[in-house]
């Protein structure tokens, strides 16, 4: 019988350690962005291929909803950009039947839905709120929206920007929200419309909405966060 | 039958996936950390976020990576598989291979535990070792599996809330499943510098087997370990 502690033997054991090598990689600083890049959209991967358009989001009772006054604020820049309420309407473009500017009275027109759900920040910390709206799935009907379409992607009052993958836009809980507590939206939470998405992280849920774009191909500028280094998908 | 005095002849006693899965985990658990700790300290708290009661003033930058929130995030999402995967492989092929009798803490280790660790903490007599593993190794090595588990579950639960809301009612929702997320880390973290310990203490032929499988000068004899 061979000496299993010959030197042969233990170099081709460590040898089969050599897999490892594979993890180096990421030490390496002209490969660590694009490994890590590759990480994030591996998992945003998962994370559509996981998600189901039919499973709703948990929602809550009027007594576990936080006070208002507890619902935190979150901007990036202003809290309150420049907005003409008056002419405002949502410019509506791209793979749609009905091109146009929708005025909130014609959103305000569909059914209404509200709920208490869960709002989690990409920080950790979440709060459960109220929140009243027009099912964006019925918006996307309004507008004749291709349902073959992958992406909707949408343009805000202060510069942000924001897309969506079209299985959480028809996911039955996501919102054009015009309603916070059973109030018009306040202009700090993103009047006159935000978008709000239970099964995705605050950050793609974008205020302050001008425009919305029905599309196969997402733009270089896809994600204000997401550019940035956030998750695209964001999804929960 | 082995003469009792001459050396104990080598025994393989690290197949080649748990010794791959022990050292990707490792790198894995060493990142996972280190980003956590950056993701922590974005809310470091576990109530409200209105009033915010933060448990600490900043995790240190020294030991975190990432740089920012964003970073650290891409780490973690990046080598949670690369832990999962290590720790799924291991699983599957201590259970298919037999080989996880050495490791798994029975009833038969209880009184085995208070022994070993009198011979370690109190200088103690040394019981006499009976197999790959003493009781109090099982029950350190047992418990660390089963935290690697708890962090793979809560951070599947923290991540997809929604999709696996059901999942997460068993470890308390989202706010459960933070809590005991970062709870199971700790416990991960208390294993490791014992483990380092003794490892030093054990010297290259110990630490070898980790690389190569085989074990120079075993203290028991080949084919008495339990497997």
């Amino acid at each position: 019988m061979n000496d299993p502690l010959h030197p042969r033997v233990t170099r081709r054991e460590l040898l089969k350690l050599s897999p490892l090598l594979l993890l180096g990689g990421f030490a390496v600083p002209a490969w660590q962005e694009r490994l890590l890049n590759a990480g994030v959209a591996w998992s945003d991967g998962a994370s559509a291929a996981l998600f189901r358009g039919g499973h709703r989001a948990p929602v809550f009772r009027d007594a576990d909803v936080v006070p208002f006054e507890r619902f935190p604020y979150n901007g990036y820049d202003v809290l309150e950009p420049a907005i003409d309420f008056d002419g405002w309407a949502l410019s509506v473009g791209g793979a749609v039947k009905r091109a146009g500017r929708y005025s909130l009275d014609q959103i305000r027109a569909l059914p209404k839905i509200t709920q208490n759900t869960r709002h989690i920040c990409v920080e950790g910390w979440d709060a459960i709120g109220r929140f009243g709206g027009a099912s964006l799935r019925d918006f996307l009907d309004l507008v004749g929206a291709d349902p073959r379409a992958r992406f909707i992607t949408v343009t805000c009052a202060d510069d942000y920007y924001e897309s969506l993958d079209m299985e959480t836009a028809r996911q039955p809980q996501s919102l054009l929200c015009y309603e916070m507590y059973d109030r018009p939206l306040d202009r700090g939470h993103g009047a006159p419309l935000r978008l709000q998405l239970p099964t995705k992280l605050g950050y793609k849920q974008a205020k302050y909405l001008l425009t919305m774009n029905v599309t196969d191909v997402l733009p270089g500028k896809k994600s204000y966060w997401g550019d940035q280094g956030y998750s695209w998908y964001g999804g929960l | 039958m082995t003469p009792t005095h001459t050396p104990a002849r080598p025994v393989y006693e690290h197949p080649w996936a748990v010794r791959l899965c022990h050292w990707t985990n490792a790198v894995a658990v060493t990142v996972l950390t280190l980003s956590g700790l950056k993701i922590f300290n974005a809310f470091p708290s576990f109530g409200s976020k209105i009033p915010e009661r933060d448990l600490i003033e900043a995790v240190p930058q020294a030991i975190t990576i990432g740089g920012w929130l964003g970073g650290a995030l891409q780490w973690h999402f990046t080598f949670m598989w690369v832990f999962a995967a290590g720790g799924v492989v291991y699983v599957i092929s201590q259970i298919v291979s037999g080989h996880y009798r050495t490791v798994v803490f029975t009833k038969r280790d209880i009184a085995g535990v208070w022994p070993m660790a009198r011979h370690y903490f109190l200088f103690g007599p040394k019981p006499p070792a009976t197999g790959q593993y003493n009781p109090l190794q099982k029950l350190a090595y047992s418990t660390a599996i089963g935290l690697g588990a708890l962090l793979l579950l809560t951070g599947i639960v923290m991540y997809k809330p929604t999709q696996m809301s059901t999942l997460g009612l068993v470890v308390g929702g989202y706010h459960g499943a933070r809590l005991v997320h970062f709870l199971s880390m700790c416990g991960l973290l208390a294993f490791v510098p014992g483990h380092l310990v003794m490892v030093a203490l054990h010297g290259w032929d110990n630490f070898a087997s980790m690389l190569t499988g085989w074990k120079r000068h075993p203290e028991y004899a080949p084919g008495q370990e339990t497997r």
